[in-house]
């Protein structure tokens, strides 16, 4: 092989490698200490985070995305990187600046009746076809909003129509922001460390004035009057502030009795003492604020200073969850599957033109799948050990597991076959999983706590790691099969002779390129059909027995079985396939092509228990949130019955079964073609 | 010739493909039922069943349109069974297939026997109380207690399906029978209107005062049917009249025939238990700060005089008790959480999916990895 050809896939490996080291390495803080900032741990959703989360995810759930863009750059610039507000300091500044934060265009409406009827056509920022809007912009139509959310929300959820779907979301989305506004400091506040201050030294006369108004007596109206206002914030706070962001003062009582700023300030209007964590957070406040940053970072060491000794343990986890959410594993993850997509695509079509090229790219594929494949289970790992959890807990971890599981499939099958098909199959799934998961974010927190019920280890360990590789190796077989209706009706390539012997692997690659004994050749197309065969049996197993442990499952928690629900009927189903696909190969029912075109058919058995069953409830009238997902659904669904449609062409308009004459572009390569149909 | 054909076709595998096809477009359409019949009646029409039928909503008539689960699962059993009798030999290369096979036969025949014997009721108790018996979720009985001696009751339950039959009961311990006027499975109850001029549904008791209607039955899995009926007490030498009974009506009406008082009840069924269980504390776990629950746990005290044994035992999610055949899950609890709702099952093939997944899983274990096996060995002599 050319050098440079042998070179190139550690070329690939080299480029992304260092890009996720530099991902992974430790980065500065700037002038103030943000990043610092978000380690801080609090409490929400029933868990310890940093507050880096709780910005993400309110970001999430506001604008779809983490950060906000400070600039607007055209979506086919990629190369150019815009200036981002990170989450954490888009949060610091939403609750310290919020006059700056409400100029900020983060609000996502996309919903053309809603802009009417809010009459925002006109205004906001466009992007890719999305419009974004300031507070400020929203401010005059707040009223509307909720109006129109309220009369949403007197109608069940499964009953919305789009409008109203959309017109609650955003009045979650109003609602989210304001109440992070007020986490820490009412709006509107200058010094807020100040204000605490005047409050406890007006705290005594008032409190002595109020005893005296109780008694008839004279007292002094005034002291109350100058505690009046403070105290207001403070209820208001408690009412409204979002995270938990005040621990407890004992923590041996009570771990996690977190408070949020306007409760522990009420309480300190009854014992005259401020919580240390809410005087370091109003230091921090009024010191970013009048952009001191030496102030602010002070304050802020002394808080972590104080949290040391006996919270130990959840700094750790706010220090973390901060970095899981930084490095960002499973978009860099993505990004490797892609071009380790191109790359296998690539090598696969050039498999008969240019043997040489196309092992190079299989190669680099094959590393690059490697390198993301790393990137994907330490992400992976990370949430688990975060969550304390098994890998999938809820939709979004299913969907990375899935691709993880496709991943480690693929891996396995082009060790074995070194045709670059494994990691076309083990990319594309491992990218098309993980945009999924990304959008499953899109809801909020994906480590939410578990209900009663799915608060079992031992039942998340067995029965849904075991059916979800039930999901992915059905995946992963109907993905195979799609591959080979492609290469069989588009490319000549089914019918490529493989070597007996991986020559190109082994050392003495030049010596094995002539075997000692005659062996049967085997073409690419039987050899998809072997792996199809061997993938579906796996399929069965674990889709078998994850649906059996689900069953016991469920009779362990309340004593049925088996009670035809719809996830069961899912699982149920996935079985009865596999089993069917296996009997009808068995029988001589179907051959090669058959079971390719039932192992697309797969693919929307598999999406139907995977997705399907969930948006049941919802009704198949109603349109809204999920119908987007509904939509993709069947967009999905048509696109494997489309290609099941090709799959039924007759034989002799496949490329690689014509006969060679017919075949326009005979490439050197194609005397080992087979002239006879190989496959029936 | 005949036989050899029926053996020909009971034993091929074309039948077995049929069938998986057939079960999973029953399955599948089973399931989209559920959006509208819901669960219980889904389960019913489509699962729980030798044919689905269907007919226009508003027609009368209603044909076949699918073989229901009881057919396409019986079928399936019958082509297993029969071509291991018939064309399996059991050798080393199929022990992987006898396991699997047989694992199934013993699923398949375990939830025939959980479908045919499992019992399903429920045990609602509060803090402090106590019960020997538990109520089922979907069935009545009318209860007949004579309370004239003030020591013990003695009670005759009529069950619902007797009650729907519309017929005369006749009990040894009743000095009169019961006649079934009208029954309705499910109904509403409702003050008579002061000048209703229609006939009342009943003459004594509350029949005059109360207006029943039917209501049709519910399909949601977390409802249940509250059924009525009207029933007249007939006494060998003349009529007692009619009361109007229904689990709306909690307040047993009571009456007297020669010198004995007698109460009737529509209520629950009862399932009796030979032990009593006396809920100590229910408690409701939340994660800090949200309302997301955490567990939900009833500390029971179990008692039972005949052996004399007395413990306590704590219930939680995923953690029940199984006890003298029933098994008690923690299933719901009151609003206020000083009350919780055991769900009870006596289920006595509930161990057969625990043997057969074992029994399955390591057949396809083996099955696959004789396959696998035998096929890298090929490559590697390749």
């Amino acid at each position: 092989m050319n050098k440079s050809l042998k070179l190139l896939p550690w070329f690939f490996v080299a480029l992304f490698g260092i890009e996720i080291v530099a991902v992974m390495m430790p980065k500065k803080d700037g002038e103030f200490h943000v990043r610092d900032f978000g380690r801080l741990p609090v409490l929400l959703n029933g868990r310890i985070q940093p507050l880096d989360s709780i910005a993400r995810n309110a970001l999430l759930q506001i604008r779809s995305t983490g950060d906000v863009p400070l600039e607007e750059v055209p979506s086919w610039k990629f190369w150019h990187h815009p200036k981002k507000l990170k989450s954490s300091e888009w949060l610091l500044e939403l609750m310290a600046r919020p006059e700056a934060a409400d100029t900020r265009p983060i609000f996502l409406i996309h919903h053309a009746e809603l802009l009417g009827e809010l009459k925002l056509e006109d205004k906001g920022v466009a992007k890719s076809a999305l419009r974004y809007y300031t507070f400020e912009q929203l401010k005059p139509v707040l009223k509307t909003i909720s109006e129109q959310s309220q009369k949403a929300g007197e109608i069940k959820a499964e009953d919305q129509t789009t409008f109203q779907k959309q017109v609650s979301k955003l009045a979650n989305a109003v609602m989210l922001y304001q109440r992070l506004k007020v986490t820490l400091q009412p709006e509107g506040v200058d010094d807020f460390r100040q204000e605490l201050e005047d409050f406890l030294k007006a705290l005594p006369a008032a409190q002595m004035a109020a005893k005296a108004s109780e008694g008839d007596k004279q007292f002094n109206r005034e002291a109350i009057e100058r505690i009046a206002q403070p105290l207001q914030d403070f209820e208001m706070m408690s009412k409204f502030a979002y995270p938990l962001v005040v621990p407890p003062l004992a923590p041996q009582a009570g771990r996690d009795q977190w408070q949020n700023a306007g409760n522990s300030l009420l309480e300190s209007a009854r014992t005259g003492q401020i919580h240390p964590a809410v005087n370091s957070f109003a230091a921090m406040m009024a010191a970013y604020r009048q952009e001191k940053p030496d102030e602010f970072n002070r304050a802020l060491d002394g808080y972590k200073t104080w949290l040391e000794p006996s919270f130990g343990k959840e700094i750790l986890k706010g220090r973390a969850e901060f970095y899981y959410n930084d490095i960002k594993a499973f978009l860099h993850a993505t990004i490797i599957y892609i071009f380790a997509f191109i790359l296998a695509g690539a090598a696969v079509l050039s498999l008969n033109v240019t043997p040489s090229l196309s092992e190079s790219l299989r190669r680099s594929a094959f590393y690059l799948v490697i390198l993301a494949g790393v990137v994907h289970t330490f992400g992976l790992v990370f949430r688990m050990v975060l969550e304390g959890r098994p890998p999938v807990t809820n939709l979004y971890s299913s969907a990375i597991f899935i691709g993880w599981g496709t991943m480690v499939l693929g891996l396995i099958i082009e060790r074995i076959y070194r045709v670059g098909i494994g990691s076309l199959v083990a990319s594309f799934a491992g990218f098309l999983t993980l945009l999924i998961a990304y959008n499953l974010a899109l809801g909020g927190d994906t480590m939410e706590m578990l209900r009663a019920v799915l608060d079992t280890n031992f039942w998340l360990a067995t029965h849904v790691v075991v059916i979800t590789l039930g999901y992915a190796s059905t995946f992963f077989a109907g993905l195979l099969a799609i591959l080979y209706i492609f290469l069989g009706v588009f490319t000549p390539n089914l019918s490529h002779k493989l070597s007996p012997v991986p020559d190109v692997q082994t050392k003495s690659n030049k010596k094995s390129a002539a075997p000692a004994r005659p062996l049967p050749q085997v073409d690419l197309g039987k050899a998809l059909s072997k792996m199809v065969y061997g993938v579906i049996c796996f399929a069965t197993l674990f889709s078998f027995v994850g649906t059996v442990l689900g069953g016991i499952w469920a009779d362990q928690s309340w004593g049925r079985f088996w009670g035809w629900d719809p996830k069961e009927n899912g699982a149920l189903l996935i079985v009865l396939w596999n089993a069917l696909i296996l009997h009808a190969r068995w029988g001589g029912l179907v051959r090669d092509r058959g079971i390719m075109n039932l192992a697309v058919f797969g693919n929307i058995v598999t999406s139907f228990s995977w997705f399907g069953v969930n948006m049941l409830n919802i009704g198949l009238h109603s349109y809204g949130f999920m119908d987007a997902a509904f939509m993709w659904l069947m967009v999905f669904v048509g696109s494997q019955v489309g290609i099941i449609l090709l799959g039924l062409l007759p034989l002799n308009v496949w490329r690689s079964f014509r006969p060679p004459k017919t075949s326009p572009s005979a490439a050197p390569g194609a005397k080992s073609r087979s002239p006879q149909p190989a496959i029936s | 010739m005949v036989f050899d054909r029926l053996i020909n076709f009971f034993t091929s595998l074309r039948l077995t493909v049929v069938c998986l096809a057939l079960g999973i477009l029953l399955v599948f359409l089973g399931t989209l039922a559920q959006v509208d019949l819901g669960l219980y009646k889904a389960q019913n029409e489509y699962f729980r069943s030798f044919l689905v039928f269907w007919g226009p909503k508003t027609a009368s008539w209603k044909i076949p349109i699918l073989p229901g689960g009881y057919l396409v699962g019986g079928v399936l059993l019958i082509n297993l069974v029969a071509s291991h009798i018939m064309r399996f030999k059991l050798s080393r290369s199929k022990v992987g297939i006898w396991l699997i096979h047989s694992g199934l036969i013993l699923l398949l025949l375990g939830q025939l026997g959980t479908d045919m014997l499992s019992r399903e009721s429920s045990l609602h108790l509060r803090e402090g109380e106590a019960k020997n018996y538990s109520e089922a979720d979907r069935q009545a009985e009318l209860a007949v207690m004579d309370i004239t001696d003030p020591d013990t009751d003695k009670v005759v339950a009529i069950p619902q399906g007797l009650l729907m039959r519309k017929n005369e009961i006749r009990q040894a311990e009743l000095p009169f029978t019961v006649r079934v006027k009208k029954f309705f499975a499910n109904s509403i109850v409702e003050d008579r209107p002061a000048g209703a001029t229609d006939p009342a549904p009943a003459s004594e008791g509350l029949g005059p005062r109360a207006v029943v209607k039917e209501l049709p039955r519910v399909t949601e899995m977390d409802r249940r049917d509250v059924p009525s009926a009207v029933v007249e007490i007939q006494a060998p030498d003349r009529s007692l009249g009619t009361w109007l009974v229904s689990e709306y009506i909690e307040k047993p009406q009571q009456f007297t025939y020669n010198n004995r008082t007698y109460k009737l009840q529509m209520r629950p069924r009862r399932y009796y238990s030979p032990f009593t269980i006396k809920l100590l504390e229910f408690t409701h776990d939340v994660y800090a700060g949200t309302d997301i629950p955490k567990n939900f746990s009833s500390r029971v005290q179990l008692q039972r005089p005949d052996t004399s044994e007395n413990r306590e035992v704590k219930i939680y999610m995923n953690n029940p008790l199984r006890y003298a055949g029933e098994t008690y899950y923690q299933a719901s609890f009151d609003r206020d959480d000083h009350g919780t709702i055991l769900q009870v099952v006596h289920n006595p093939s509930w161990l057969t999916p625990y043997f057969s997944c074992i029994v399955v899983g390591a057949g396809l274990v083996v099955q696959f990895m004789t396959h696998l096996l035998g096929f890298s060995f090929k490559r590697k002599t390749a």
